[in-house]
């Protein structure tokens, strides 16, 4: 298999002579692999399929996907395979002999993604301008190749697009009696059933999550409630998530009687005070509620703490109400599906007094297949109860 | 739950694809068993409003899937996954004659897909729908390239593949309407062919010179083709479309510095296009027939040329495979008389195992990418020496809606398949193509 050699990728380039000899050699040589990913633009939770075609037979290739960060990090994975007796290698049936991910593993070119070789430690991959696609480029590589990607040409390489807003969603900027936010609201005249979404306490505004909701219907407030730079000195003054509740339940775009709370990490124990009524009346709850716990969870005790919310339900007879998904070997960050997974990241607490790495947990395999199925059981779980024609009837 | 805030949900999948990719319009939270409309929106780039609706009736548990429930009517009928793409026509009140294509390529369709109570028909921009979802449909993926080519006095586009390449090249000629047409160019760089759209009916030079392009003309442009540093040389197609057709044959026949890997004809005769023929062509339109609605069909003209070896290309003398593409019911060029005349010459000549002839009994003349609205008729000003006439009648192309569309997503596999075949050189047919 020959190796073609191009610079650049915009626009013919200058020949010269070591290009002229290549290019020589490709008059004789056998074709070029047909790389496909099938679709190149998507939404951040959709599937694709990578296929490669007219390969030889039985010959090693490395299929590597590579992103460029908005702070300009760069972020990799990469898996081996052979090819087949008609020299076709399909992610999507075929077996990764090694790599960043194994196996079978239609998205492991996403979940698998870690920084390249030389990055700083602790990064965290995360969209911040949810109005633009990520762009990963997927290639395929003669050989297995582990590192190095840079400095060989691909056989042939596909740029793809994964979008967190599907066309039509619309962002407005919140800035309304004091409750900071962005809100989504989906393609469509509407109104939607509505989401108050709490990404936790990372500091900032993430929206990411609320972009991909409206691209299911749900008309979703990313609340900010840790300014920048503001962190953990700030209390927590719940009156403001009400506020925030309020506000979404009378905003035009959105259904008044269907509105649910999606937490993670902090953003979970404000969620249960809001449905409650009262900061400890976890016992007042009178709606469905999905407490997704990671039990390899480093951050806090969440197992313990899903325990005492079902005993109190319990108590007072409304574990009906209660869905709890409990994970092995995941972490505390569970994201939107294919997301890399990060076992560590860097976190400055306490007004920038302190630095570390926060430990979160998870083993990336396990994790990246619960962040898919989870992905899923919630989008039901919203369908259920704030799109469905029937009562609302917690799952047992 | 209150009924007034039912939400209805609809969800096109993808909601970003290219134009030759299907996608599943579902329904859902509908009550069971009511009628309703499922409707499709589009603002050209002349700014007409296109529209296209069909007719369902909800399951019992509320919900449509377009993909595989039938349409009681519309703008189609039965199970059509991709109805609402190539049923579009002009909005009622819109100017007749009127032909939808997207001349810009950088920027996607952009559809409204909306979902009505009740069977509606009219009326779509005066009502709230129950739900709609914007979609875009694209003619390049991303990482596609587009660079306009002006070298040695070319009007062209190249279009690069994603990737570093080199990749094999097509040179793609367009149909007698002039001006550059990029799109079929553009979604076959979306699919890892280098194509090169080429004006040859209004190229600057034509407009200054005021007389036709010759055979150097296309000559040179296959050259640029082959020589870019991201097509490999050895690995080029010709693809061409009506008159397109016509001159993709002559280069190959006649041409000595052309030798393309193969040839795909879609639409075209093999009459020579050369100042004699297109002298003919246009004295003869003027006593064209015309049908009840006043439209122009001029497949007629052109026939009595077949018997004349001197005025068609000998296609006996071509060395590469030939795909010929053509409509039975096109009313616009004898495409499939021409397509047995060259059987017959090939089979005569001892070259015919090169052929493969694909007919579609009610397809018509403009068999372009799949789920493209199809255009039964329009107006069209054709060309004479790099100027566009001051004739300008409405051309019956022919296809029976249904068919025509059907036919056009075979068709564009088929193309892609044999260009893949050839330029790739696959051993099997490839799976990733539709």
């Amino acid at each position: 298999m020959h190796v073609f050699l191009c610079q650049g990728v915009c626009g013919p380039s200058k020949e010269t002579t070591s290009k002229a000899a290549i290019r020589a050699s490709a008059m004789s040589q056998a074709a070029p692999p047909l790389l496909s990913v099938r679709p190149t633009r998507g939404l951040v939770d959709e599937a694709f399929q990578v296929l490669v075609e007219n390969l030889s037979p039985g010959v090693p290739v490395t299929l590597h996907s590579l992103h460029q960060s908005e702070d300009k990090h760069y972020w990799e994975a990469y898996g081996h395979y052979i090819s087949t007796s008609t020299g076709v290698v399909s992610v999507t049936d075929d077996l990764s002999l090694g790599g960043t991910y194994q196996g079978k593993e239609a998205m492991g070119l996403l979940w698998s993604m870690r920084p390249v070789p030389g990055s700083r430690t602790g990064l965290r991959l995360r969209k911040m301008n949810v109005c633009s696609p990520m762009l990963v480029s997927i290639s395929v590589y003669s050989g297995h190749v582990s590192h190095d990607f840079s400095q060989r040409p691909p056989l042939a390489a596909v740029l793809t697009e994964r979008w967190f807003m599907a066309p039509g969603v619309r962002r407005l900027d919140i800035k309304d009696r004091g409750v900071r936010g962005t809100l989504f609201i989906p393609s469509g005249p509407g109104p939607f059933p509505g989401m108050l979404d709490m990404l936790g306490s990372g500091g900032g505004l993430l929206e990411y999550r609320s972009a991909l909701l409206a691209s299911h219907g749900y008309a979703s407030l990313a609340l900010e409630y840790f300014a920048p730079r503001e962190l953990a000195s700030a209390d927590l003054e719940l009156d403001y998530f009400e506020k925030a509740f309020e506000m979404l339940r009378h905003h035009p775009a959105v259904i008044p009687g269907r509105v649910g709370i999606l937490g993670l990490s902090l953003g979970t124990k404000v969620g249960m005070y809001l449905a409650s009524e009262s900061s400890v009346k976890v016992r007042t709850l009178n709606c469905p509620v999905m407490l997704v716990n990671g039990l390899d969870d480093q951050t806090q005790p969440a197992v313990e703490f899903a325990e005492d919310i079902f005993h109190m339900m319990h108590s007072v007879g409304k574990d009906h109400l209660l869905t709890r998904l409990e994970y092995p070997d995941t972490g505390h960050l569970i994201e939107p599906p294919y997301s890399p997974h990060f076992r560590a990241t860097n976190f400055i607490w306490d007004n920038k007094k302190g630095k570390g790495s926060l430990l979160w947990g998870g083993q990336t395999k396990p994790h990246s297949d619960v962040q898919e199925d989870l992905w899923t059981e919630i989008l039901a779980f919203l369908q259920q109860h704030l799109y469905s024609r029937q009562s609302p009837r917690a799952r047992m | 739950m209150e009924a007034k805030h039912r939400a209805v949900q609809l969800s096109v999948r993808p909601s970003r694809g290219l134009v030759d990719e299907k996608f599943v319009i579902t329904v859902q939270n509908a009550p069971p068993g009511i009628r309703l409309t499922v409707h499709a929106f589009h603002r050209c780039e002349d700014g007409h409003g296109w529209e296209s609706f069909a007719h369902y009736v909800s399951d019992t548990g509320g919900a449509i899937d377009v993909s595989q429930d039938s349409s009681q009517g519309g703008t189609y009928s039965g199970v059509e996954q991709m109805g609402l793409m190539w049923s579009l026509r002009p909005v009622p009140g819109s100017k007749p004659g009127l032909r939808l294509r997207k001349m810009n390529v950088e920027t996607p369709m952009e559809f409204t897909i909306s979902v009505h109570g009740g069977y509606l028909t009219e009326g779509f921009m005066d009502r709230v729908a129950l739900a709609s979802h914007a979609v875009e449909r694209w003619y390049m993926a991303p990482g596609v390239r587009r660079i306009p080519v002006t070298k040695d006095q070319l009007s062209a586009t190249l279009f690069l593949p994603s990737g570093s390449g080199p990749f094999p090249g097509v040179l793609d000629l367009w149909g007698g309407g002039g001006s550059l047409v990029e799109f079929r160019s553009a979604l076959l760089a979306s699919h890892g062919f280098a194509s090169l759209a080429l004006n040859y009916l209004s190229p600057r030079i034509s407009q200054e010179t005021g007389k036709m392009v010759d055979d150097s003309y296309f000559e040179t442009a296959l050259r640029v083709l082959q020589r870019d540093p991201n097509v490999v040389g050895t690995r080029t197609a010709l693809v061409g479309l009506c008159l397109g057709s016509s001159f993709c044959l002559k280069m190959a026949a006649y041409s000595s510095s052309v030798k393309p890997r193969c040839l795909v004809c879609v639409s075209g005769t093999h009459v020579i296009p050369s100042p004699a023929t297109f002298d003919y062509r246009n004295k003869a339109s003027a006593k064209c027939r015309y049908n009840q609605d006043n439209e122009v069909i001029s497949r007629d003209v052109l026939l009595p040329l077949l018997a004349s070896p001197a005025l068609k290309v000998d296609v006996g003398r071509l060395r590469c495979p030939l795909l010929l593409i053509v409509g039975q019911d096109d009313q616009n060029i004898p495409s499939y008389e021409s397509a047995m005349d060259m059987k017959a010459m090939m089979e005569q000549a001892g070259n015919s195992h090169l052929l493969t002839v694909v007919s579609y009994p009610h397809a018509g003349h403009l068999i372009e990418p799949p789920y493209s609205a199809h255009t039964r008729s329009s107006f069209f000003r054709s060309m004479v020496a790099g100027q566009k006439t001051a004739f300008t009648f409405k051309a019956l192309w022919g296809g029976q809606t249904a068919a025509h569309s059907h036919a056009q997503e075979d068709a564009w596999k088929k193309m892609l398949d044999f260009l893949w075949e050839h330029l790739y050189c696959g051993v099997a047919p490839p799976r990733a193509h539709l």
